[in-house]
C-alpha cells in the first residue's frame, strides 16, 4: 500500500498499514484472483435477481470483502471449520461450494443447500466443513468456539474460522466465548470483519474501543489488525493465527479491516456515508483490482489471459444463475421434512 | 445485444416505485457498479447500479415517473460497438425471460398489475401434518431385580452408562465436575471420567450453551447442564435459534444431537426468578424435543433414549423430586421411548393429565377421590413434545371427563393445549367442559403461606374432578 493511500484510509476513518506483505507466487495470484472475482460476480447476479424478484427476503452481498476469505481460506487444510454471520455467500464460495447449490437457495428451489429452506443466511455444507449461515448476529461465535472445542476434545489438529463483524464484536456473547476458548486453548481463529459500518451505525459511534484487535486483551487473546482488502496480507495473517491455534496456543483474533461497497440488505438506502467515500476505497483499494494490476505488473498473465479468466467467470455465475432461475421449487411434501431426525 | 436494465425490486416488499433522476444520459458510458439511477421506494431513495458494461443507449421510463411496476424495462443498454440502430432489435433480456418462466411471486404481481386481470393463483395446500408415533415401553423381564433409588442417581447412573458407551456424550455446565453437581446430580462422573469430559464452565449460560451447540454440530453429543431453568433464559437464543431450527435449515443436512437439562419449576421459597416452569416454553418449539419425568425409573430411561436421540432435547427436571425414590429395574440397558405418555393409575370415571411435579399432586388427589367413590385416570405425560395425544383421547374417551394439572402459568401452558387437543379429538365424548388446575397468574412469591397459595393443591384437582363429574 503507498504512502498517499494510508493518508486517504486515515481520513476515512481507517487505521493505516505499516506492515511488509509479503508476495504471491503466479499460481496464488492468479488463484485468488479468480476466487474473489467469483465471488464479486456472483454477488452482482444476486443483486440482479433480488431485482428481479428471483430472490426474496433478506440478501446479504459481500462485494468489497472478497480478499478476507479467499486469504483465509488459503491457510486452511481438511478438517478445518468455518463458520459466520448473515453475510455469508463469499464464505461458501471461498469453501469450496457449488455456486448452483447456492444460487438455487438463494431463489429458494430444490437443490439449494438446504433445499430452499434456509435461504440467503442459512446453508451449511457439511462435506466442505461450513458450518452455517447464521441470521442473529453474534450467534456463530459461541457455536464456532464449540466447533473448535470438538477438535480438541478430538484432539485433532484442525482449526475453527469463526467469521463476525464490526457489529456482533459488541455482543456480551462474544467475550463469554473468548472467555472460553482461552480458558481451554481452543484452536478457534476470531475473524472480525470490520468493513466499518454494523448496519448503518459507523464502529465510532457504536464502539468504546474501535480497535477491535484489542477486545481480547483481557482475556489474553493476541490480536492484530490486517489490511484485509489485500489478500496477500489475510494470507500472511491468517497462516500465522492459524499455526498459533494448531500449536496448541489457543484463540487469535484478526482484525480485517475491510470495506462493503453495497448497502446492509438490498433495502439499504446508504443515507449514513458518502457516495464518495465507497467511491474513493473502489477506486484505490479494490481487493480484485490490486490483484488484477499486480498481475499484470508481474507478468504473470496478460490482459487477454485476464479476460478469458473473466469469460469463464461469467459463464460459471450465468450458469448457476439459470440454475436457479429453472429449478423448481421444493414439493409441498417437504414442509413437514427435516423437522426431526 | 443490447440488454434491457428492468426496474429492480429494492426491498422484500417492493411492487412499484418512482424513477427519481437518471445519474446518466444517454449515450454515456458505464460500467458495472455505477448508479445510474435513483429510485424511490415505499423505504427510501435508493440507488440503481449498472450491471453490465457499455453505453446506455436509450431511457425508456424518463425521471418523475411514478409508481413503475418492478421488472418494467426503464433503459436499454448498448454492448461494446453497438450504436442505437441496434435497439429496435431489442429482446427481453435474458434475465427477463427467466424471470417470467420462472414465474417467482414479484414478476407474477407485476405481470397481473400490467394486465388489469389478475390470473387466478394456484394455491398450494400443505400436506397432512405427520403425526407423532411412539413405540410402547418395554417389557421389563419377570423376576427382573427393582433397586429403589432417588431420581439424583437415576439421572446420575443414565449418564455414566451413556458415557461408558459413547465415548462422544460428555458433560459441561456450571459445578458439574469438582463441586459434583449444585444438586449432586453429576456426583461421582468426574472422578470416573475425568476432566475431558466433565467440564466446569465459567457462569456463561449464553455462551456455553452455544458452545454446546457447535460442538454437537460438530458430530459431538454434550449434555448441558444448567444448573436451573431460570438461567436458561439467557441462552434461550442458542436452545431455539441455533439447536432446533438447524436441521430445517439445512435441509435436514446439519442436526445437534444434544440434551440441555437442570431442574425446572418451583423449589421453595426461592421466589419469581428462580422459580418458573418453562414447560410451556419450550413445548411450543418445533425441532425440539421436551421431557419431564416423574418417577426414577422414567428419569433414568428417558434420560438415557434423549442422550442417543439424534435431536435437540430438553430434559426438565425438578429439584423437589431429586429426592424422591422409587424402583427401577435394574437391567443391562434400560432406556423408555419418547413421546409416550403412562397411564400411572387405571381408573373409569375423570381423566387427570400431569407430568413431572404435577404428578405428585394428581396421585394424591386420586386417592382423595377414590375415597368418594370417584375412579380417577392419571395420565403421566412424561414427554411434552411429541405429546402422546392419543393415550389422552383414548382415556377421556372412556371417562368422559378431563382435568390437566401444572406448575406453569395458564395462558397458552400446557394445559390449553391439552384441553384443545382434547376439543379437536375427543369433543363428542366430553361430559363437561375440561377444568385446568395451574399455578396462579402471579409471579412467585416468596412468604410461605403466598407460595404455597400460588402452586397447584391436591384440594383444587380434588375439587376440579368433582366440579367436571358434576359431584
Amino acid at each position: 500500500m503507498t504512502v498517499a493511500s494510508r493518508k486517504t484510509e486515515a481520513e476515512n476513518g481507517a487505521r493505516p498499514f505499516q506492515k511488509a506483505v509479503p508476495d504471491f507466487s503466479k499460481e496464488q495470484d492468479l488463484a485468488a484472483y479468480e476466487r474473489m472475482l467469483t465471488i464479486r460476480r456472483f454477488e452482482e447476479k444476486a443483486g440482479q435477481m433480488y431485482g428481479m424478484g428471483l430472490i426474496g427476503g433478506f440478501c446479504h452481498l459481500y462485494i468489497g470483502q472478497e480478499a478476507v476469505v479467499i486469504g483465509m481460506q488459503m491457510t486452511l487444510k481438511p478438517g478445518d471449520q468455518v463458520i459466520t454471520g448473515y453475510r455469508d455467500h463469499g464464505h461458501m464460495l471461498a469453501c469450496g461450494m457449488n455456486p448452483k447449490g447456492v444460487m438455487a437457495e438463494l431463489t429458494g428451489r430444490t437443490h439449494g443447500y438446504s433445499k430452499g429452506k434456509g435461504g440467503s443466511m442459512h446453508m451449511f455444507s457439511v462435506e466442505k466443513g461450513f458450518y452455517g449461515g447464521h441470521g442473529i448476529v453474534g450467534a456463530p461465535v459461541p457455536i464456532g468456539t464449540g466447533l473448535a472445542f470438538a477438535n480438541t476434545y478430538r484432539g485433532n489438529d484442525n482449526v475453527c474460522l469463526t467469521y463476525f463483524g464490526d457489529g456482533a464484536a459488541n455482543q456480551g456473547q462474544v467475550y463469554e466465548s473468548f472467555n472460553m476458548a482461552e480458558l481451554w486453548k481452543l484452536p478457534v481463529v476470531y475473524v472480525i470483519e470490520n468493513n466499518r459500518y454494523a448496519m448503518g451505525t459507523a464502529i465510532a459511534r457504536s464502539s468504546a474501543e474501535t480497535n477491535l484487535s484489542r477486545r481480547g486483551l483481557s482475556f489474553n487473546i493476541p490480536g492484530e489488525q490486517v489490511d484485509g482488502m489485500d489478500v496477500r496480507a489475510v494470507k500472511a495473517a491468517g497462516d500465522k493465527a492459524v499455526a498459533w491455534c494448531r500449536a496448541g496456543k489457543g484463540p487469535y483474533i484478526l482484525e480485517m479491516l475491510t470495506y462493503r461497497y453495497r448497502g446492509h440488505s438490498m433495502s439499504d438506502p446508504a443515507k449514513y456515508r458518502t457516495r464518495e467515500e465507497v467511491e474513493k476505497v473502489r477506486a484505490t483499494h479494490d481487493p480484485i483490482e490490486q490483484a488484477r494490476l499486480r498481475i499484470i505488473e508481474k507478468k504473470f498473465a496478460s490482459e487477454d489471459q485476464l479476460k478469458k479468466i473473466d469469460a469463464k467467470v461469467r459463464a460459471l455465475i450465468n450458469e448457476a444463475s439459470e440454475f436457479a432461475t429453472h429449478d423448481a421449487e421444493p414439493d409441498v411434501s417437504e414442509l413437514y421434512t427435516d423437522v426431526y431426525r | 445485444m443490447p440488454t434491457e436494465v428492468l426496474m429492480p425490486a429494492l426491498s422484500p416488499t417492493m411492487e412499484k416505485g418512482n424513477l427519481a433522476k437518471w445519474l446518466k444520459r444517454e449515450g454515456d458510458a458505464v460500467k458495472s457498479g455505477d448508479v445510474i439511477a435513483e429510485i424511490e421506494t415505499d423505504k427510501a431513495t435508493m440507488e440503481v447500479e449498472a450491471a453490465d458494461e457499455g453505453t446506455l443507449g436509450k431511457i425508456l421510463v424518463p425521471e418523475g415517473t411514478h409508481d413503475v411496476a418492478v421488472n418494467t424495462p426503464i433503459a436499454v443498454i448498448l454492448g461494446e460497438g453497438e450504436d442505437k440502430s441496434a435497439i429496435k432489435d431489442v429482446k427481453p433480456s435474458q434475465q427477463q425471460k427467466a424471470a417470467e418462466s420462472a414465474a417467482p411471486a414479484k414478476a407474477e404481481k407485476a405481470e397481473a398489475k400490467a394486465q388489469e386481470t389478475p390470473a387466478p393463483k394456484q394455491e398450494q395446500k400443505p400436506p397432512q401434518a405427520p403425526e407423532a408415533k411412539a413405540a410402547s415401553d418395554p417389557d421389563i423381564p419377570e423376576g427382573t431385580e427393582m433397586v429403589t433409588m432417588t431420581m439424583r442417581e437415576a439421572l446420575r447412573d443414565a449418564m455414566a452408562e451413556e458415557m461408558r458407551r459413547d465415548k462422544d456424550v460428555f458433560v459441561i455446565g456450571e459445578e458439574v465436575a469438582e463441586y459434583q453437581g449444585a444438586y449432586k446430580v453429576t456426583q461421582g462422573l468426574l472422578q470416573e471420567f475425568g476432566a475431558k469430559r466433565v467440564i466446569d464452565t465459567p457462569i456463561t449460560e449464553h455462551g456455553f450453551a452455544g458452545l454446546g451447540v457447535g460442538a454437537a454440530l460438530a458430530g459431538l453429543k454434550p449434555i448441558v447442564e444448567f444448573m436451573t431453568f431460570n438461567f436458561a433464559m439467557q441462552a434461550m437464543d442458542h436452545l431455539i435459534n441455533s439447536a432446533a431450527k438447524t436441521l430445517y435449515m439445512s435441509g435436514g443436512q446439519m442436526g445437534c444431537s444434544i440434551v440441555f437439562r437442570g431442574p425446572n419449576g418451583a423449589a421453595a421459597r426461592v421466589a419469581a426468578q428462580h422459580s418458573q416452569d418453562y414447560s410451556a416454553w419450550y413445548s411450543h418449539i418445533p425441532g425440539l424435543k421436551v421431557i419431564a419425568p416423574f418417577t426414577a425409573a422414567d428419569a433414568k430411561g428417558l434420560l438415557k433414549a434423549a442422550i442417543r436421540d439424534p435431536n435437540p432435547v430438553m430434559f426438565l427436571e425438578n429439584e423437589i423430586l431429586y429426592g424422591h425414590s422409587s424402583p427401577v429395574p435394574k437391567l443391562d440397558d434400560f432406556v423408555l421411548p419418547i413421546g409416550k405418555a403412562k397411564i400411572a393409575r387405571s381408573g373409569n370415571d375423570v381423566t387427570i393429565v400431569s407430568w413431572s411435579m404435577g404428578m405428585s399432586y394428581a396421585l394424591q388427589a386420586a386417592e382423595e377421590l377414590a375415597k368418594d367413590g370417584i375412579d380417577a385416570e392419571v395420565i403421566d405425560l412424561r414427554t411434552l413434545r411429541p405429546m402422546d395425544t392419543g393415550t389422552i383421547v383414548a382415556s377421556v374417551q372412556k371417562t368422559g371427563r378431563a382435568v390437566t394439572v401444572e406448575e406453569g402459568w395458564q395462558q397458552s401452558g400446557v394445559g390449553a393445549e391439552i384441553a384443545a387437543r382434547i376439543m379437536e379429538r375427543a369433543f363428542d365424548y366430553l361430559d363437561a367442559p375440561v377444568a385446568r388446575v395451574s399455578g396462579r397468574d402471579v409471579p412467585m412469591p416468596y412468604a410461605a403461606n403466598l407460595e404455597k397459595l400460588a402452586l397447584p393443591s391436591v384440594a383444587e384437582i380434588v375439587e376440579a374432578a368433582r366440579a367436571v363429574c358434576y359431584r
